[in-house]
């Protein structure tokens, strides 16, 4: 596949240009007893907290949701922020890693200084993604037939054929995905905020009950209650604040297979966005997958983390299954994944959460449980036993891989400043 | 507009939506038609506004045989919709439609959706299921909806030759 120039003015594509300076979010649970509104709030004052910044800093906001949320003029007022900037758009997964891209046009194209980006849902107590409620259950209008008159309606079913062709086409098993499970949960139980911090065996995964054919309940992430916040501004202005820099090298946004009107119209259908989207994340980082210290590669379900490792690059296509249950994506193996617990045991944030932990631990300071120095920082022991460290040592750079579905995916990679 | 109830589930498609309406229409009179590019020759599944291949928005409606392979399938067993809870576990299929098969590239196909139905049109059963995979050979059946309104499915095609084991999840 031929390497695509992206035509852009800024020589190397704002890369290293551009920081995450601050990060903050909610706990994660279900039955927060808090609007959307207010959990908004709450992360991003959180994120304020963390980069050192007030209110007043802020100029520009960017929000995604599902019509599950409040919006963006409601918070900036609640927190007395004047945005010169701000969209509030339709989105789940892939948004994260694209509203980052999007902040970066926008202050380099001198619209605002400093944005701050969240997601706030009830993911559990209102809008339920896999939920059985309301959502389930409204009319079906137009090009909606052609899926939910057949029972094809939730993320499973719709990305269902993808992974079960995957196993045709390459012998993957569900035996091998069901250790992205186990490693997810080995590094939740290091986590005090996740949601679910119990480490899981192989054996529970696939002994699980069938949700729909080939995943098992606990091949599916959790629903939870939460908000998250990034605040992303220029490198240079970071370098004035809180905390160690964090640079975005590339970002690849929302890129699409073809016929993303029924992505399925054009196969392969066991190859995912990430096929197309790696000629735009790489080059523009200007690294490549095999320089990759950690990674966060969306789980919403086991199998959407194996294709995206797999099409962006980090095993030969095909190799996914080998791939994820090899150890390396375990903490203590070589590139480890989610080391947050992710979607399947943290909590749901629609990306938030991968791109959040991959922040602190480019920084080396992630929340574990290893004793804090006078300073604040924390005295990793890079012991990752249960209930023990998070932090990969030596961190330097990240990937992000963001999913909206098969045909659609987003990514980033950032460096230590 | 077109409007029914189907399995509990109230269905629109609003006048101006006439690539909808014009697809569901034909259904109810069991015919399957897709939309034909003028520019290109090239059929396209689901309806569209305009050609995928050529960007024109000049089209016909063309006859197309009912008859494909499974290329991938969902099987659920735990419904999301209520109206779904009762047939438990059903099938979605993926079919690939002989015609226009791998053009106008090798990975292109019309791949029709459809629940898997017995000949006569009801859910197919847990033992129906289990013969389906991967490779099977389906041929086209229409359930109604409402006068000019019927959704396209999937039978198992009797006549044709299949495959000696469909590929299907390994389950205990």
């Amino acid at each position: 596949m031929p390497q695509r120039d992206i035509d852009a003015s800024t020589p190397k594509y704002l890369r290293n240009k551009y920081a995450i300076v601050g990060v903050g979010e909610t706990t994660y649970r279900r039955g927060s007893q808090e609007s959307t509104r207010n959990l908004a709030t709450w992360a991003i004052n959180n994120a304020l907290d963390d980069a050192g910044l007030e209110a007043t800093d802020i100029d520009g906001m960017l929000s995604y949701s599902g019509n599950d949320s409040t919006m963006s003029p409601f918070v900036a007022g609640d927190l007395g922020i004047r945005l010169n900037f701000y969209m509030d758009v339709h989105g789940g997964g892939s948004s994260s890693e694209a509203l980052i891209g999007i902040a970066m046009g926008v202050i380099e194209a001198g619209m605002c200084k400093t944005v701050a980006i969240f997601r706030s849902m009830n993911g559990y107590t209102q809008v339920r993604i896999g939920g059985t409620g309301v959502r389930a259950a409204a009319p079906i209008n137009g090009d909606q037939v052609h899926m939910r008159a057949y029972g094809w309606q939730s993320a499973g079913q719709m990305f269902a054929p993808t992974f079960l062709r995957h196993m045709y086409d390459y012998g993957t098993t569900s035996e091998q995905v069901a250790h992205i499970k186990v490693a997810h949960s080995k590094h939740a139980s290091n986590n005090p905020k996740a949601f679910y911090k119990t480490r899981s065996t192989v054996e529970d995964v696939l002994n699980s009950r069938i949700i729909c054919i080939p995943l098992h309940l606990l091949d599916c992430c959790v629903e939870t209650d939460n908000a998250t916040c990034l605040i992303v501004t220029r490198a240079e202005r970071a370098k004035d604040l809180k905390q160690p820099l964090v640079q975005i090298r590339s970002v690849v946004g929302r890129c699409c297979k073809p016929r993303i009107d029924m992505h399925y119209q054009h196969g392969p259908i066991s190859t995912v966005a990430g096929h197309y989207a790696k000629d735009i994340l790489w080059p523009n980082a200007g690294v490549g997958p095999e320089e990759i210290d950690l990674t966060g590669s969306y789980d919403a379900f086991t199998f959407t983390t194996m294709l995206q490792l797999e099409d962006y690059g980090f095993c030969k296509k095909g190799e996914g299954g080998q791939y994820v249950s090899s150890g390396i994506i375990e903490l203590g193996g070589a590139r480890p994944n989610n080391t947050s617990g992710g979607h399947l045991c943290e909590g749901y944030t629609h990306g938030m959460n991968m791109v959040i932990e991959n922040v602190r631990q480019l920084r080396g300071n992630v929340d574990d449980s290893c004793p804090l120095r006078p300073n604040g920082k924390r005295q990793h022991t890079y012991n990752y036993s249960e209930g023990g460290c998070r932090q990969v040592k030596d961190a330097e750079l990240s990937a992000n891989l963001g999913w909206a579905m098969p045909g659609t995916g987003s990514a980033m990679v950032m460096q230590r400043g | 507009m077109l409007q029914g109830e189907y399995l509990g589930m109230r269905l629109t498609i609003e006048d101006v939506d006439k690539e909808n309406r014009a697809f569901f229409n034909y259904c109810a009179q069991g015919d399957f038609r897709l939309q034909r590019g003028k520019k290109s020759g090239l059929l396209r599944y689901p309806p569209t506004t305009a050609c995928p291949w050529s960007r024109d928005r000049e089209y016909e409606w063309v006859s197309v045989e009912g008859k494909g392979t499974v290329h991938s399938y969902v099987e659920v067993h735990h419904a999301i919709q209520p109206a779904f809870r009762e047939h438990v576990p059903y099938m979605i299929l993926l079919v690939d439609l002989d015609t226009q098969k791998g053009k106008p590239s090798e990975y292109e196909a019309l791949r029709v959706v459809g629940n898997l139905l017995t000949a006569d049109g009801k859910f197919a059963p847990p033992e129906m299921i289990k013969k389906v995979g991967i490779g099977t050979r389906v041929r086209m059946i229409f359930k109604k909806v409402s006068d000019g309104f019927a959704l396209p499915h999937w039978t198992i095609d009797e006549e044709a030759e299949q495959p000696a084991t469909p590929w299907r999840y390994p389950q205990a």
